[in-house]
Formats: C-alpha cells, structure tokens, sequence
C-alpha cells in the first residue's frame, strides 16, 4: 500500500458518534437507543450475547443499514450514504467476503481495484506478504484453513487504508497462534490511528485489547466501561443485573 | 458525504467498476462451471424433451421451434440468475461490493453483463440445436436472428438480475424469482417467440421482424433504465 502514500490522505475523519441510535426490523426492536463515541487510536468492544445488537450495529456504522432513529456522525457529519464515505470504512464480517474459486491474490486485487488503490497489483503482493501467505498467493482461496482465510479477509479489509474498521467476531474459529497474530495486527493498527470497533464474544482476548467496552443487552445498552479489565466478571455482572431502562 | 480538508477519496469509475465485477463473474464461472453447465443441461435437455414429444416425421408445428427456444431460454435463465446471487450471498461478498465505493448501479451492470454472456453462450449451443431438431431455419438470416436473440437476451437479463439482486435476502428466493420475473419478463418473451417465428415464415418479411425489434429494443431501454434509477435505492438498507 506504499503506492497510497502519493495520493492525499483520504484518512480525515478522527472520531464516530453514535447518537440514540435505534433499529427496528418490522415489529422487533434490534437496537435502542445506543450511544457512544470513539476516537482516533481507539478499540472499542461491543459485548453482549447472541442476538444483543452487535451485528446490527456494525451494519449501520459500516452504511449498510439506516437507523429507525438517532445518527450516526463521522467526524461531525451525518451523511450516512455515499461512496466517499464508504471508502473510509473497512469492514471484517464473520462471513470473510471473499470469492472462494479466486486465488489470495485475485481476491485482494479485486477489493483493490474496486476502492480504486492505485496498484491493486502491488497493494496486494504488499497485503499477502503481511498475512504471511506469499507462497500461498495463488491458492484458491477454498483450499485455505480458517486461519489463512481470515487473514486474507483481514487484509482485503485494510487493503485500502480505512480511517473506521469494523471487525465482526474476529477471533471466531482460529487458533491461539492466529489469534494472536491477529491481536498484534489490529494493536499495529490502532498504534497507526485507525479507530477500531470490534464486536466479540472472547472475553480473554478482549480483555488484552480494548481500550472501551459496550455492554450490549436485548438491545440496549446495559454498560459502557473504560480501559476495562476482568471482562469476564464485569460481563457476568452486566448480563445478570436487571436494566434500568437508560443508556450507558 | 460533505468533504473535510478538501479531500475526497477516490472511488473507482463507472467503466472500470463494471469491467471488474463482469470479469470477477467470468473468472469464478470459469473456474467452477457450475452455472453454465447446469444452465446448459437443463436448456437442452427441454429442447431434446420438446423435440421427441412435439416434431412428428420431422415436422414440427407451426412456430413451435420458436416457442420452445425461448422457453428453454427463459428458464434456463431463471436458472442461471439465481445461481449468480446465490453465490454473493454464500461468502456475503455482496455485503463486500456494496460496501466498496463504487456507483452501486455499477455493480447491477457487471453482474448483468455476466448473465447476458452466460446466456449467449447457451444460446450458441441451443440455436443449433433447434435448427436441426425442429428443422428451422434459424440461420436463414443470421443478422435479424442475431438482433432478435441479443436484445430479447439483454430484456430478460435486465430484469432478472434487478430481481435475483433484490431477493437476494428472501428465505424463499427461489420460488419468488419466477413468480416476480415471468409478469414482468412476458411481453419480452412474446416479442422474441414472435420475432423469431417472423423469420422462419417461408415469405420473409423484413418490415414484421423489424417490428418486434423495435419493440424489443424499447422492452430493453425502458428496463435497464428503471434498473439503473432503482438499483441504488433497492440495494440501500
């Protein structure tokens, strides 16, 4: 991505704002009235169980879904839609977004291409050799374990430098090693001022990485802590204690 | 989005989107054959079951080959639009494309393009096909054959893939992408059975085959625009 550098930094928004944000599918309340800020540098965790929100809200940070209420602003705007603001964001879903008959490298181009880096080529021969899969580029990526995949996945999320990434149950299905070397990767990134959100489950992992946490129930949200520790306490507690009805 | 500082970040052109995402297409269907080769066997296997029921001592009724190209065609293409979607929505990279800052419509373009090339491709197989077992013939006027065969394809095509792409969600895709497309998809067909049964008449007449073109040309016009206004809106949220 060395090639980005001789473009004007794109990068221009330093913080998001999630303003009583609510979504609603149909008749079923998905998020109420959710808040929270976070800054350049920033990781912030959204916890909670299954079905608390955490997917839906990255859907409307990441400009796939409105809000039925409230706003989202990035860096002081509201403009939800468009593609200059989706070239800002990168996003890490569960499901990896990658075409599995296309090689490491023909998928990285492709995502390259499409946010318009300058060498796609080149961003994705820099992209593999990060991942770690340079003898791996011309792989179907069908033939990659879970670890590689996701790696790969991380990469094409990045491969266009985003100022917000969006990382939906990152650690899911990969090993302590993978695991790992993604803690250090999105460590690198937020030491590069790229604000991070990542909704997860692994509390042992979260616990080493997160510089805030939003407790997510049915919904709502039941607690937002700073520089958290003992997640797995505070996560118990959270989830057990009854709500008040109010914000974090 | 407003800019701030001036700077807005470059987002890839209309052309060249369209180039990546009918390549991509290309290149997957390439490398798994799957769409066209069962696109391919259930056309010609409707065409082999239309011929053996309908042809008797090498005669087949009176605009019968035309009727049978175009239903071969039009549920082989039924086929072939869900198969396309589907495979965005296995990996969610239609999630991945939408999110990409590319014009949206862009992307209705490559994936219609791809539909229209596996089409054609069938219909190279099918053409001679029903050109011998029908004893038509097809090939009789190869550049009306060929107006009346592209822009039938591309009317088909265009609303299909507005359709796959927008039910691409739907638990029951797969039962309301007919149900949707074939009301609106049928005055398309028709001009096309018409078109091509035109050509096949012992007394060519030029003015009655250049009538459906023109008519097939508008079907495809009005379509592809209305595909382009709504595809943005369709595919938001």
């Amino acid at each position: 991505m060395s090639d980005e550098s001789s473009r004007p930094n794109a990068l221009d928004f330093t913080d998001i704002a999630v303003e009583e944000v609510s979504r609603s599918f149909g008749r079923r309340r998905a998020l109420s009235r959710v808040s929270f800020r976070a800054g350049q540098g920033e990781i912030l965790g959204i916890l909670g169980p299954n079905g608390a929100g955490k997917s839906t809200l990255l859907a409307i940070l990441a400009t796939l879904l409105r809000p039925t209420s409230g706003r989202v602003r990035y860096g002081g705007v509201a403009d939800t839609q468009g593609a200059a603001l989706r070239a800002r964001i990168g996003v890490l879903g569960h499901d990896l977004f990658l075409y599995p008959e296309l090689t490491a490298r023909e998928n990285l181009e492709f995502f390259a291409g499409l946010h318009a880096v300058a060498e796609p080529a080149h961003a994705a021969d820099e992209a593999l050799e990060r991942a770690g899969l340079g003898t791996r580029a011309d792989d179907p990526v069908s033939t990659f374990s879970r670890g590689m995949r996701q790696r790969v996945a991380l990469e094409r999320a990045l491969i266009h430098q985003p100022r917000l990434l969006l990382l939906d149950e990152p650690f899911t299905g990969l090993d302590d090693a993978s695991a790992s070397a993604l803690v250090a990767r999105l460590r690198e990134l937020r030491r590069t001022g790229a604000i991070l959100v990542i909704a997860t489950h692994d509390l042992e992992i979260a616990d080493r990485l997160l510089d805030h946490a939003l407790f997510l129930r049915d919904g709502r949200p039941a607690a937002s802590i700073a520089q958290p520790e003992r997640l797995r306490t505070t996560y118990q507690e959270v989830m057990t204690r009854p709500l008040d009805g109010g914000g974090a | 989005m407003t800019d701030q500082g001036g700077v807005r970040p470059p987002t890839a052109p209309f052309a060249r989107t369209v180039w990546m995402v009918l390549r991509k297409d290309l290149t997957v269907e390439l490398r798994s054959g799957e769409i066209a080769y069962t696109t391919l066997f259930f056309a010609v296997s409707c065409v082999l079951i239309f011929a053996f029921a309908l042809v008797r001592e090498g005669r087949a009724p009176e605009g019968g080959a035309a009727g049978i190209l175009w239903i071969a065609i039009l549920f082989a293409g039924t086929l072939a639009l869900g198969r396309a979607f589907e495979r965005e929505r296995q990996a969610e990279t239609l999630r991945a494309l939408l999110l990409a800052p590319v014009p949206r419509p862009a992307i209705y373009v490559g994936k219609f393009l791809g539909i229209v090339a596996l089409l054609v491709a069938t219909e190279a197989v099918l053409l001679p096909l029903v050109n011998l077992l029908f004893t038509a013939p097809l090939f009789a006027h190869p550049f009306w054959l060929g107006g009346i065969v592209v822009t039938c394809t591309i009317g088909l095509a265009a609303v299909g893939t507005m359709f796959a792409a927008m039910l691409v969600r739907a638990r029951s895709r797969d039962m309301l992408l007919p149900v949707l497309l074939y009301p609106v998809v049928v005055p398309v067909i028709i001009a096309g059975v018409q078109g091509t049964a035109a050509l096949l008449q012992p007394a060519f007449d030029p003015a009655v085959v250049r009538f459906w073109l023109l008519l097939l040309v508008t079907f495809d016009v009005v379509f592809v625009v209305l595909a382009l206004w709504t595809f943005e809106a369709v595919m938001s949220d």
